[in-house]
């Protein structure tokens, strides 16, 4: 009997934490075997049974942040004279918070329609490749998968990638949840006005780099992930200086060529995927994947300089948004 | 038509046919397989390359300011294992922190 209670005690006081751990660990583990390692974010999400909620549930960490600047937005809108009802229609229908700080410091600072259209096309012309990838998520008829495809944004579609694909519930769950903080956000702003503090002041905007690592981090797992994000990284940071904002970011998706030819050599967990290379040598395979990661840019260069975004004409305050 | 609305249609139905475009034409066929690798890594490529202007660029130029401590704090956060909210936070906190210092 006393046994019996110093075991107890001992359990309560010591192994408590222990045993705790213990079956997080295994709660944790489980998952991540069934899907070769899929990402703590992506595992904890989906232990939620319904996948909208999930969606919810992972997007939830950020609707602070993707609120406050979509208020700033309403305000910076405002502030450069747009009105107030094509503020909240930009926001319901655009809903992309780069190109929308973009057209707005545009035309506060006097630039053109024209100008501030090639400027927020240009921003927004990334979602071409990742609805492109994630097309085959999406249900139903043409109408339903162009509304159903509107959800997409960085955000929702980072969430929802799954191993060899995308989770539709969760990209659209996510997707919602943005678009409701966002719009509204953006009304509150043409409310409220000035009188709310800048997003800056809280680092918020220091989120949005944090989050992306956060998503990208458990997807370098092999030698090609790894090398697509390091290059897509060094093209965007190369390019910054030299191209009209919204370029360095397409171009960067360059870098997802790597995985088109690469050293049979190199191991890769999901080698099941594509038959083995032939005989492509390690030199003539990373010539190929050098060309063309060198040809891209130069044709986004060329492309960049002939386009109409108005770098000149931003207001400095509107534009320190505009590219986040 | 003020200048502000032509560019909201605009731009708002040009985005909804770069976000559509894709989904809408290629239908629920899954791409080749010959595309799934360079597919399956436009997600670090892309990731990698928010991460980096977003930390780093101001329109036009690379800039080296609070939100570059902030993805530095977020980062060992994301290495020690944190949720998502606890990344966002910390690398916020940081960033407004040293605001507020200087």
């Amino acid at each position: 009997m006393r046994a019996l209670i110093i075991h107890t005690a001992s359990s309560v006081l010591r192994l408590v934490p222990e045993s705790k751990t213990a079956e997080r660990a295994k709660r944790e583990r489980r998952p991540a075997e069934g899907r070769a390692g899929g990402g703590s974010l992506a595992e904890r999400a989906d232990r939620h049974p319904n996948g909208y909620r999930r969606g919810l549930r992972a997007v939830l960490p950020l609707l602070p942040a993707v609120a406050a600047f979509g208020i700033s937005f309403g305000v910076l809108a405002q502030a450069a004279g747009m009105g107030a009802e094509a503020s909240i229609v930009m926001s319901l229908t655009t809903f992309a918070g780069s190109a929308q700080f973009a057209v707005v410091s545009v035309l506060g600072a006097g630039g053109t329609a024209a100008a501030a259209i090639g400027a927020a096309v240009l921003l927004n012309a990334r979602y071409a490749p990742m609805a492109l990838a994630a097309s085959s998520a999406f249900r139903g008829g043409r109408l339903r998968r162009l509304l159903e495809a509107q959800l997409l944004v960085d955000e929702s579609w980072a969430l929802s990638r799954r191993e060899g694909g995308f989770d539709r519930r969760v990209l659209i769950g996510a997707g919602a949840a943005l678009y409701v903080g966002w719009s509204g956000g953006t009304a509150v702003g043409v409310v409220a006005g000035d009188s709310l503090a800048d997003p800056a002041t809280l680092g918020l905007d220091a989120a949005f780099p944090a989050l992306f690592l956060a998503l990208v981090a458990p997807l370098l797992r092999n030698r090609d992930a790894l090398a697509a994000a390091l290059l897509g990284a060094g093209i965007a940071i190369c390019l910054t200086p030299i191209t009209p904002a919204g370029i360095p970011v397409i171009a960067a998706t360059a870098a997802c060529l790597v995985g088109l030819r690469r050293p049979a050599a190199a191991p890769a967990p999901s080698y099941e995927e594509r038959p083995p290379a032939v005989s492509p040598t390690d030199a003539t395979a990373r010539d190929t994947r050098s060309a063309a990661s060198d040809e891209r840019p130069a044709i986004a260069r060329r492309s960049g300089s002939d386009a109409p975004a108005a770098s000149g004409e931003r207001s400095p305050t509107a534009t320190e948004e505009a590219s986040r | 038509m003020s200048a502000a609305w032509v560019a909201v249609l605009v731009v708002g139905a040009a985005t909804v046919a770069i976000k559509a475009a894709g989904p809408v034409l290629a239908g629920e066929r899954e791409l080749r397989l010959g595309n799934a690798r360079a597919v399956e890594l436009l997600a670090p490529a892309l990731l990698a390359a928010l991460v980096a202007t977003q930390a780093f660029a101001t329109d036009e130029s690379l800039v080296l300011d609070e939100r570059a401590a902030g993805l530095l704090a977020g980062g060992a956060a994301i290495l020690l294992k944190a949720p998502l909210l606890v990344v966002v936070v910390v690398a916020a906190a940081t960033a407004a922190m040293l605001r507020v210092v200087a």
